[in-house]
């Protein structure tokens, strides 16, 4: 980036909340698995004569953001009609708030970079759109579009931040803040993939040192960290490129092509939607009493920036450990388990013991959880205290690295306790070698364009690989072989340190289907796998 | 007692006594609505077999039902509350053959009740207009004078109770739309104070304005149907937390005492002199009766009718967006393939919506557009506030405002159609109630020379209907034209 230029940026995301019903009406809010359509009632098809009713809960969430965001509540709120035509929109406008966000004027502190605090100008409650799914037309004939309404309702957070970001590690590490903000309060999963998190961002140069802002450019579509940063990369330079050359950034809204890595005008300025926000006056103005809010306050858990740096204090954790641990809220809390779970050691002792334990959590807890899909620790068969015990043998040299591996997958397995597996199968048939292991390797190293490009954000690339691999193990078609294939997570040093095959495959399908749920299900259909895929998100650490 | 003197509160009492079975009075009015509803079209739906079947329910379970308060009482309902299954249109060809799959609250509460529905009343289209003209039915006329327009938009739901179809009707009223038919055909109508009925089910036309009340022969019935329709919904937010209070109690009204203010100066102009002289006579038949009445100053009440004009349109714009084509009512045929949503959603409403509708959306449009929302619609919330200050300042020292229902008696069909400012004018008493959210009535105040009927009305505190029906009941009690019926309906 040009020095002489800054770069100001502003994000507005879209949080949806996983509360048990819609933000106006009774249907279920957990429409992502549902068949189309099953999660529908008279309000939130907005038949004619039907009423929004606020969900109580969803206010709630959203005080809930704006605290864990230092926000300001508003006394009264009210809500909004932001009314524009198209068929995702069952009323022909949306609920919004306007004027009076539920909460204003806070800010974010970005983890490990103290010095840069990020405004929050506001926090509002809005409803979700239906789903549509344009169905292209085949041998000249016209196309036509099939609609999901299950989304239509579902509660949805806006988060805006001030114009306070300058550059796109800060825009990283903003957006992974917020998800684990998100995840830590427990009121969403705050996945882009699955759009329960949605990222639009503003974007502007101004020669350094000016405080004036530039013409802004917003862009939309981007459904990755990684979209949205490369997306911001290209906008960027095209921006301080159309400034040097002398010509002025025109205010617009621009599309992310992930495939082709540019931005597409969309829509400019003067084509800009009047959307005639009016008080929505089916809903009387909110008032929101303190004793909620202190209520709210004093339920919120320790959010992930205090909790890391107390993992560090006490237990003398690298702040790398403590980041990873602390990422994830229940994580963190089995990680305390565990610790506790021993009596007393010296401090030295007690700090080895705590690393060696989140090496286990962040190491084959992660793999295994990663592979079968489970994203609460707490969820799995092993217990804080039986983990212990394997940490503590391990970490007195009684087992050696295979061997313990071998003992956490059996644990993990069946729930066993560590010591009754050690005993029972004897360390000296432990075995870590996959037949795997060297035909993935072999074809990461033989083709290492397709590795760059991939890495680069081309998705296709992934696809080659895939095949490649497929190819390669033709021979070993058996079933509990391609299950192994698909539990396959690429070792460190190749590049792909972490990602496993499952997802990466489904990644490939996704570019085939173009649809992320349809891709989960041909992936299990193409790999004849038993049971449902779960897919796990791809790993954004390290 | 003959049919033509059957009222909601005689109906139940003789099926619930076994005097008459709900098929013998159910029968009675089909039959009347079959002999009548070709020269006056109420109707755009008669539901006979449904309503004869529903009467035998109600015979059937008479002995556990018997406490039921509308047992055995046919209603109408108008044509923009949703009935389950049954055709509702809105006297819109947006609407034509929509059947929604749910009952409004009041409809539901109708029924639990004991009530039979008869049908579905005439309207104008989405409830905009004053004289049921604008119906894509076709037009509802007076039964006092087949000529005339019987007011609206309620017009067919007025009709209907005029000339015997119904004893007792539904209507909706966002800016007199109960009221003023009521006035127009002779009968009762009582908009009840926001938030005092749930609109769940109500097809919106101005969300902050619109509230459903009965039309009846008899203020008593009145209260015997608002007690059944009142009452907090937890599917309409802006409904009423507060239950009503017991209204039976209020029969014989007693006026004595009681503090009736009349706006004069807002009478001083543009009023009709035979409806001026009924509003007098009525007032002193209550002045009579020991009520007191005096003079109260409503300055911001000239500004009503602009208010209204701004408000109820600016909320319809957004309301009727939902009809797009694309989910229910209405879709346009288009020719060619290439055609996009956009030329469907605009072929789509102009062939679904009337003159009258359009007008009204761009009006709303325009008022709420960027640039023009501060100078528009803004300032007219704010006079709007001011309009409310102005009743609460009256309500210090009266019970109840007095003013005619309307400055001139029914009008003849196509008289102002093509003229609509002449038509918002003639809303200048009405909108009011619809602004502040008070509570109003219409009462009979006897007819013209031409025997054309004239309404009475009064505006009360919010929630306080039940001063309403009391004066109402009071001023019926002593009023000569009370058994007056509409001679070709008699």
């Amino acid at each position: 980036m040009d020095t002489q230029y800054e770069t100001v940026i502003g994000l507005e995301v879209h949080v949806q909340l996983r509360t048990h019903s819609k933000m106006f009406c009774s249907c279920g809010a957990d429409y992502q698995l549902m068949p189309p359509n099953t999660r529908v009632c008279p309000v939130c098809l907005a038949l004619p004569g039907t009423l929004p009713v606020v969900n109580s809960r969803a206010v709630e969430d959203a005080i809930k953001i704006g605290l864990a965001l230092n926000c300001k509540v508003a006394e009264t709120t009210k809500f909004d009609r932001k009314n524009y035509a198209y068929p995702d929109l069952m009323k022909g406008y949306q609920i919004s708030q306007y004027d009076v966000p539920i909460c204003y004027d806070g800010y974010m502190d970005l983890p490990g970079d103290p010095s840069s605090r990020i405004g929050i100008e506001r926090v509002h409650m809005e409803e979700d759109v239906a789903r549509l799914i344009h169905i292209p037309g085949q041998d000249g004939e016209a196309g036509h579009t099939l609609m999901d309404v299950n989304r239509a309702g579902v509660p949805l957070m806006e988060v805006v931040s001030r114009p306070d970001l300058r550059t796109t590690d800060q825009v990283e590490a903003y957006i992974s803040n917020l998800q684990m903000i998100i995840r830590y309060i427990d009121v969403g999963t705050a996945n882009m993939e699955e759009g329960s998190f949605r990222c639009d961002a503003n974007v502007s140069i101004r020669p350094a040192g000016s405080t004036k802002l530039g013409a802004k450019v917003e862009i939309k579509n981007m459904n990755r960290i990684r979209a949205v940063t490369r997306a911001l990369e290209y906008e960027i330079a095209r921006q301080t490129e159309d400034v040097k050359a002398g010509n002025r950034v025109v205010q617009e809204t621009r599309g992310w092509d992930d495939e082709v890595g540019v931005t597409v005008s969309q829509r400019s300025k003067e084509d800009a939607h009047d959307y005639r926000y009016f008080p929505e006056p089916d809903l009387p103005p909110l008032r929101i009493g303190a004793s909620l809010v202190d209520h709210i306050r004093s339920e919120l858990p320790e959010l992930p920036a205090l909790r890391k740096d107390r993992f560090q204090q006490s237990w003398g954790l690298p702040e790398y450990d403590a980041a990873l641990l602390t990422s994830s809220r229940t994580t963190a809390d089995y990680f305390e388990q565990v610790v506790r779970s021993v009596g007393a050691m010296a401090k030295g002792e007690m700090s080895a013991f705590a690393k060696e334990t989140a090496n286990w959590l962040n190491g084959e807890m992660a793999r295994h959880m990663n592979n079968d899909g489970t994203t609460n620790v707490f969820d799995t068969r092993i217990r804080p205290e039986n983990l212990a015990v394997l940490v503590g043998r391990f970490g007195r040299r009684e087992l050696n690295n295979a061997g313990a591996k071998q003992v956490f997958g059996e644990m993990y397995r069946s729930g066993a306790d560590a010591d009754d597996v050690i005993e029972q199968q004897g360390l000296q048939q432990v075995s870590d070698t996959s037949e795997l292991d060297p035909v993935a390797d072999e074809v990461i190293q033989a083709n290492p364009s397709a590795v760059r490009d991939y890495l680069g954000g081309k998705k296709t690339a992934v696809r080659f690989l895939v095949g490649q691999v497929m190819k390669a193990t033709r021979a070993l078609e058996a079933e509990p072989l391609m299950k192994e294939l698909f539990e396959y997570r690429f070792t460190e040093g190749n590049g792909l340190a972490g990602h496993s095959f499952g997802n990466l495959f489904i990644a490939a399908m996704s570019g085939v289907t173009g649809n992320f749920e349809q891709a989960v299900s041909e992936s299990s259909r193409v790999l004849k796998v038993t049971g449902r895929i779960v897919p796990s998100t791809l790993w954004t650490f390290g | 007692m003959a049919p033509g003197a059957w009222t909601v509160t005689g109906i139940r009492a003789a099926v619930a006594g076994g005097d008459l079975s709900a098929r013998e009075v159910c029968a009675h009015y089909l039959d009347r609505i079959a002999a009548t509803d070709g020269r006056l079209h109420a109707f755009t739906t008669v539901l006979r077999e449904a309503a004869l079947a529903r009467a035998d329910e109600v015979d059937a379970r008479r002995a556990s039902w018997r406490d039921r308060p509308l047992l055995g009482v046919p209603i109408a309902v108008k044509d923009v509350i949703c009935t389950r299954g049954v055709p509702t249109t809105a006297g819109s060809r947006i609407l034509a053959g929509y059947r929604p799959p749910y009952d409004a609250t009041v409809v539901s509460r109708l029924l639990d009740a004991g009530a039979v529905i008869v049908g579905k009343t005439n309207c104008d289209e989405f409830a905009m207009g004053s004289s049921t003209e604008h119906s894509a039915y076709g037009p509802t006329r007076n039964p006092w004078a087949l000529d005339r327009i019987p007011g609206g938009s309620s017009g067919g739901a007025a009709a209907a109770v005029a000339a015997g179809q119904a004893p007792a009707s539904i209507g909706t009223d966002t800016g007199g739309s109960i009221r003023q038919p009521a006035a127009l055909c002779g009968v009762v109508g009582l908009k009840p104070t926001y938030g005092r009925v749930s609109r769940y089910g109500l097809l919106a036309f101005a969300s902050s304005l619109d509230q459903i009340g009965p039309l009846t022969w008899t203020v008593a019935d009145a209260a015997a149907v608002l007690q059944v329709l009142a009452g907090p919904d937890p599917r309409d937010a802006t409904a009423s937390t507060e239950p009503p209070p017991d209204l039976s109690r209020l029969f014989p009204g007693n006026v004595r005492g009681t503090r009736i203010g009349v706006p004069r100066v807002a009478l001083a102009d543009g009023v009709d002199p035979e409806v001026l002289d009924a509003f007098g006579a009525a007032l002193a038949m209550l002045s009579d009766r020991g009520a007191e009445v005096c003079d109260v100053d409503l300055p911001h009440m000239q500004y009503a009718v602009p208010v209204y004009y701004l408000v109820a349109p600016a909320e319809a714009s957004s309301n009727l967006a939902r009809y797009d084509g694309v989910r229910y009512g209405h879709r346009a045929k288009l020719d060619g393939a290439a055609a996009g949503v956009s030329e469907m959603y605009a072929r789509t409403r102009s062939e679904g919506f009337g003159a009258e509708v359009k007008r009204r959306i761009m009006l709303g449009t325009y008022a709420l557009s960027a640039g023009y929302y501060d100078a528009y619609y803004v300032h007219a919330q704010r006079v709007r506030s001011l309009i409310r200050n102005d009743f609460d300042r009256a309500f210090a020292a009266v019970d109840a405002v007095a003013m005619p229902t309307t400055p001139t008696p029914a009008f003849r069909i196509g008289e102002r159609i093509d003229d609509p400012l002449a038509m918002y004018l003639g809303d200048v008493f009405t909108v009011s109630a619809n602004l502040t959210g008070l509570p109003a009535i219409s009462l009979p105040a006897g007819l013209t020379q031409a025997r054309l009927p004239i309404g009475f009305q009064l505006v009360g505190r919010p929630f306080d209907e039940a001063t309403l029906l009391r004066i109402g009941d009071a001023l019926e009690r002593d009023a000569p034209w009370s058994d007056e019926r509409p001679p070709a309906f008699a």
